[in-house]
């Protein structure tokens, strides 16, 4: 009975897998042309490529959000996992893999800093920054060389919450003279660059969070 | 056929692909790369639509970039909630009631 | 001064992060003052709509649709005053409530993000703004469900967390294919652009938006993650998501109903109803059969949510259903919330989390046991109860269309809910042996409680307010 209700269930999503193409052949052309728009008003958004414009500028309230999503799964990581951290393997010692950790961290810190300034002209920025920053954290954590996080203290908090808190401070800061995340023509340019250097940061940490607060020290 | 429509119907098998996987599947580790796979089938959609008359379009890819993030902080908290299971427990699977 | 609008989304988004600041356990007072402050921006608010209209909030000064807009009506003002009133009590609750310990640490943040994330839910009118309010109020209910739990909280949150994602999806999806067929997603643009033929597309996208607002609502079938998750997470946590989070995605279905996907509605119509029967009656059967309490209280949530959903076939000009869903939504809030938080007092003066463990409850816990009575009169549907005002709607919209089986099931279901809040009642008057133990409960507990039952029968008799209120720029 379980088994029929299984295959039922692949039929329909096989069935829905071809409804959906069938209907993306059927699409009309579509009405409004944000491309346009988002071209027309480049000029006005303080950084040179579109995506990044959308990103922090047009849609920014978007990026605001997302960030506090980020910021709540690491929470909710740290209220369920114990405070001595959940058992892991070590790379106990393994010479070699030690030493390419630590040559590689400096280069993935430069590679990191590489994207964030690349994101101004190119597909860059933040978050790919962020996410190279823990990615370097996490394969030092593996190859042992840094030891697991395990209940976060207030200097980390501040680290962990403290690009997001820009953002919100820009934000807010922005209602004095305008509306929320309205730029001053001629800053939006410095306030951008501002909130993304905080946010490489940040998402960094948070993101190395997310895999380092897992394992905590064996002792 | 251009790319983009190929990329659009390649996201909709994909994402009907993630949906029964996390519907039918009993591991836990498997579920939530089903539910990645299912996500990325509806990025690729999203991308794949707006481009499809081959012009280039950024708050698709704006708006994409968000659900990545945020399927990361999922992904992560469903890892989270698994392991920890698994280490009270034993179990890679939920049991009992019918898991939809 | 600034729009409210705002700031009831800004504020708990930066008391919530310096809560965090604070260190974990910490931000209570915080909280409090915050959730004080927010309800005093949502009269506001109401005050502004009331003599002005509806508003809508341009963020960034570039408008819709290049930009992102928030807006809000006489419907969005009831659902944020409804969050900040129950959130703010169940803080001074849960202020009292959490010894420390694992359950309580970073419980302040992550409420704290829930409610930015609902009301950036009810403000918003982007469909791929309201999917990312919908993560974060998604991910902030699982994290709450599963802090500091056991293997089977755990479990549970599990479940929760795979529902709440594939819902997500579904919405995802449908708004790719939205975007796809019109270039925007902006909600003020869309609704002249969706016509009585639209693309295959746009029917699907539809579907996948209803499917995936459903299975988040718990609509019956969907309602499998929530009695673990609800019956299973600390008192005022269920108390938060039974109340709050689940009406979250019901405005959301309604919002879309009503709005630009008006032209599809008439295709779907009849489901959500005869889901909703089935709701009212089978959750009231399973909360009848079991031995715990929350989990009681959970599956009435599972046949309190079917009665919302009654209403879709109804919708009328004359707005009868639309004021009876509406009210019923706030009605349940108030008592819903009111029963868990009388239940997490009983569990603690008890010791554990059985109706039998309810015994002499009438000897040392009359006030709480009076705010449970009072939150059942609500459910049951009794005079002047905001729940009687919301099911004697819901019966005269039926009545008024000749839909004679809707009244009978709302009737049914008023007497499946006497007899399950009378099982608590009665085994609350018994006398319990001199020895028994009792363990003292602080005082804020009960009188959180009371407030919020009160607040729930004395609905009825301002219910008027709320209709007026939701005529505002009323959807239909």
């Amino acid at each position: 009975m379980r088994r029929l209700g299984r295959v039922g269930m692949a039929l329909v999503a096989g069935l829905f897998a071809l409804t959906l193409i069938v209907a993306l052949f059927e699409l009309p052309e579509p009405v409004v042309r944000l491309a346009d728009e988002v071209a027309a008003n480049m000029p006005a958004s303080g950084v040179e490529h579109p995506v990044t414009a959308v990103l922090l500028n047009f849609r920014g309230y978007d990026t605001l959000l997302e960030i506090a999503v980020l910021l709540l799964a690491l929470l909710a990581t740290l209220a369920v996992v114990p405070e001595a951290g959940l058992p892991m393997t070590e790379a106990d010692g393994e010479p070699v893999l030690q030493t390419v950790a630590q040559i590689a961290a400096p280069l993935i810190v430069l590679a990191a800093f590489y994207l964030l300034w690349a994101g101004a002209h190119r597909p860059g920025g933040a978050f790919q920054a962020g996410a190279v920053l823990a990615a370097g954290a996490v394969l030092l954590r593996l190859a042992g060389v840094v030891p697991g996080w395990v209940r976060p203290g207030s200097r980390l908090r501040a680290g962990l919450a403290g690009g997001f808190l820009v953002f919100l401070a820009v934000a807010a800061g922005l209602l004095v003279g305008g509306r929320l995340l309205e730029y001053p023509e001629d800053a939006a340019g410095v306030l951008i660059l501002l909130i993304e250097a905080s946010l490489t940061f940040s998402l960094g940490l948070i993101l190395a969070g997310l895999f380092l607060f897992h394992s905590g020290d064996r002792t | 056929m251009t790319s983009g429509m190929v990329f659009a119907a390649t996201g909709a098998v994909l994402f009907a692909m993630g949906v029964a996987g996390v519907v039918l599947l009993d591991h836990l580790m498997r579920r939530i790369l089903a539910f990645n796979l299912m996500g990325s089938g509806a990025f690729l959609v999203l991308v794949g639509t707006a481009q499809r008359d081959g012009s280039v379009d950024p708050v698709p890819q704006a708006m994409v970039l968000t659900g990545i993030v945020v399927a990361v902080a999922a992904t992560a908290l469903a890892i989270t909630l698994a392991r920890r299971l698994y280490t009270l427990s034993g179990r890679t699977e939920l049991s009992g009631t019918d898991d939809d | 001064m600034t729009d409210p609008l705002v700031w009831l989304i800004v504020l708990p988004l930066v008391w919530a992060s310096v809560a965090f600041l604070l260190g974990p356990s910490r931000g209570a007072r915080l909280a409090v003052a915050g959730l004080g402050f927010q309800l005093l921006l949502a009269l506001d608010l109401t005050r502004m709509l009331m003599t002005g209209g509806p508003r809508r909030y341009a963020v960034g000064g570039w408008g819709a649709p290049l930009g992102i807009d928030l807006f809000a009506d006489g419907l969005s003002a009831i659902m944020l005053l409804l969050v900040q009133s129950i959130a703010l009590l169940l803080a001074i609750y849960a202020r009292s409530y959490f010894k420390p310990g694992a359950a309580s640490r970073h419980f302040w943040p992550m409420m704290g993000f829930l409610v930015a994330g609902m009301n950036a839910l009810f403000l918003a009118a982007d469909l791929f703004n309201v999917y990312v309010t919908l993560e974060l109020v998604g991910l902030a209910a699982v994290g709450l469900v599963a802090a500091g739990g056991e293997a089977a909280q755990l479990a549970a949150a599990l479940r929760y967390l795979f529902a709440t994602l594939v819902g997500s999806g579904a919405y995802l999806l449908a708004v790719a294919l939205v975007y796809g067929t019109y270039g925007t997603v902006a909600i003020e643009t869309l609704a002249p652009l969706i016509d009585a033929r639209p693309p295959l597309a746009v029917w699907l996208a539809g579907a996948l938006m209803l499917a995936g607002l459903l299975v988040k609502s718990a609509l019956f079938p969907f309602h499998f993650w929530l009695p673990p998750a609800h019956g299973g997470a600390p008192a005022p946590v269920s108390a938060l998501l039974s109340a709050l989070v689940v009406k979250a995605t019901f405005y959301l279905i309604l919002r879309l109903w009503l709005g630009p996907f008006a032209p599809l509605a008439a295709a779907a119509v009849w489901l959500p109803s005869v889901l909703g029967c089935v709701a009212i009656l089978w959750g009231s059967i399973m909360a009848i059969r079991t031995r715990r309490l929350k989990l009681l209280v959970a599956y009435s949530t599972v046949a309190q949510l079917g009665y919302l959903f009654l209403i879709f076939p109804l919708l009328a000009p004359d707005g009868i259903a639309l004021q009876a869903g509406v009210l019923q939504a706030v009605a349940h809030g108030l008592a819903k919330s009111a029963m868990f938080a009388a239940a997490g007092v009983l569990i603690i003066a008890s010791g554990r989390d059985a109706v039998e463990g309810v015994a002499g409850a009438a000897q040392h816990l009359p006030l709480t046991l009076f705010a449970f009575a009072l939150a059942g009169v609500t459910l049951m549907g009794l005079p002047p109860s905001g729940g009687f005002l919301a099911k004697w709607l819901l019966i005269d919209a039926a009545l008024l269309q000749g839909q004679w089986w809707l009244a009978a099931v709302v009737i049914a279901g008023g007497l499946l809910a006497a007899v399950y809040v009378f099982r608590v009642l009665r085994q609350a008057f018994l006398i319990v042996p001199e020895n028994a133990v009792i363990a003292p409960v602080p005082r804020v507990l009960e009188w959180a409680t009371f407030v919020l039952a009160a607040a729930s029968v004395l609905l009825g008799l301002g219910g008027m307010e709320i209709v007026r209120l939701l005529g505002v720029g009323a959807p239909t």
